[in-house]
């Protein structure tokens, strides 16, 4: 489970690889008009970035559970952050938003 | 006499209160996890409040990130993403023991954060010089003069406390540098570049939030 992993230098180079093209596909997109879902692009693209970061970079991927709870447990608190806090402002019925 | 015996049947990196160096990293790199917990939340607040003021001045926010320099932003994405793969090298050069490859990839991932913020100050010098730091001296087209000022208020605010973690990451890595020179580092021991380099790519993931948020919502208008 947590035994010592010790991940090749060629999985780094790939994940480079595909962090550098995503980053060349957000600042291309950003300069088509896609309306509301030129952020849901730039967002999801972070998100995906992110996500290959903490797996491969930050070794999650091969960490033990207890690290992976941890991990996903701050998510659930910034969802918690994010969420709960944006139900109150978009429902605000005597104010337009967003 | 039985304490130096006791020492010396332990690995000289092993602190008494661990079972052994497995269980030693284990502790580590939590203890590096909930740290970023917290992080996560200290930086979650302010991207909160910059989606609040932008669903509230869509127009002012577009327009206030035209402003940006969108190629010094890229750049600056490209270094650090760069530094983050210098970072991943050099854990990787400690977990196999090659202390030379170690203090290459330290260098390098420090020369990047430097040129980081390099890029970054200057990006500073152009806004002030552009009257788009809010305050007496701002200056914006008058139909969003107001509103261009929160954006740029949370600009520099989440920018700057970024450039605060850089700073202190670069501080981070000269210790280990230190330790590294020093021999303290091998293959059974490297817990210390394995949770700095967390602290580092935790860093590169708020660049990649704040890149599209900050200089590319607005561009294609």
């Amino acid at each position: 489970m947590s035994d010592t992993h010790i991940a090749s230098r060629s999985l780094y180079f790939k994940i480079f690889g595909i962090l550098m093209v995503c980053t060349y596909l957000t600042v291309q997109m950003a300069f088509v008009d896609l309306g509301p879902f030129n952020t849901v692009v730039a967002l999801g693209i972070a998100v995906f970035k992110a996500t290959i970061v903490v797996l491969f970079f930050m070794h999650v991927w091969h960490s033990s559970r207890m690290t992976w709870a941890v991990v996903l447990g701050s998510l659930f608190w910034l969802g918690i952050l994010l969420v709960v806090t944006l139900t109150d402002y978009v429902t605000r019925a005597w104010q337009t938003f967003g | 006499m039985s304490l130096e015996t006791h020492a010396a049947a332990h690995h000289p990196s092993l602190a008494h209160h661990f079972e052994n160096l497995e269980e030693q990293r284990e502790a580590a790199t939590l203890g590096m996890w909930c740290f970023l917990v917290t992080e996560v939340l200290f930086f979650g607040g302010l991207f909160l409040t910059y989606t609040l003021y932008r669903a509230w001045y869509p127009d002012a926010f577009a327009a206030a990130s035209h402003e940006m320099l969108i190629w010094a932003g890229t750049i600056n994405t490209v270094v650090l993403i760069t530094s983050s793969l210098t970072m991943a090298l050099a854990v990787h050069a400690a977990q196999t023991g090659n202390r030379r490859t170690l203090i290459g990839f330290l260098v390098a991932t420090m020369v990047l954060g430097v040129a980081f913020l390099g890029i970054k100050a200057f990006e500073y010098r152009t806004g002030f010089l552009e009257g788009h730091f809010p305050g007496p001296g701002f200056r914006f087209e008058a139909k969003y003069f107001q509103h261009a000022q929160i954006f740029f208020s949370l600009y520099y605010l989440m920018t700057a406390l970024h450039a605060v973690h850089m700073i202190i990451g670069l501080g981070i890595m000269g210790v280990m540098l230190w330790m590294s020179w020093r021999g303290t580092i091998n293959a059974d021991y490297y817990n210390p570049i394995e949770i700095s380099g967390l602290y580092w790519h935790f860093v590169d993931i708020v660049w990649i939030f704040l890149f599209p948020l900050l200089y590319l919502i607005g561009r294609h208008a």
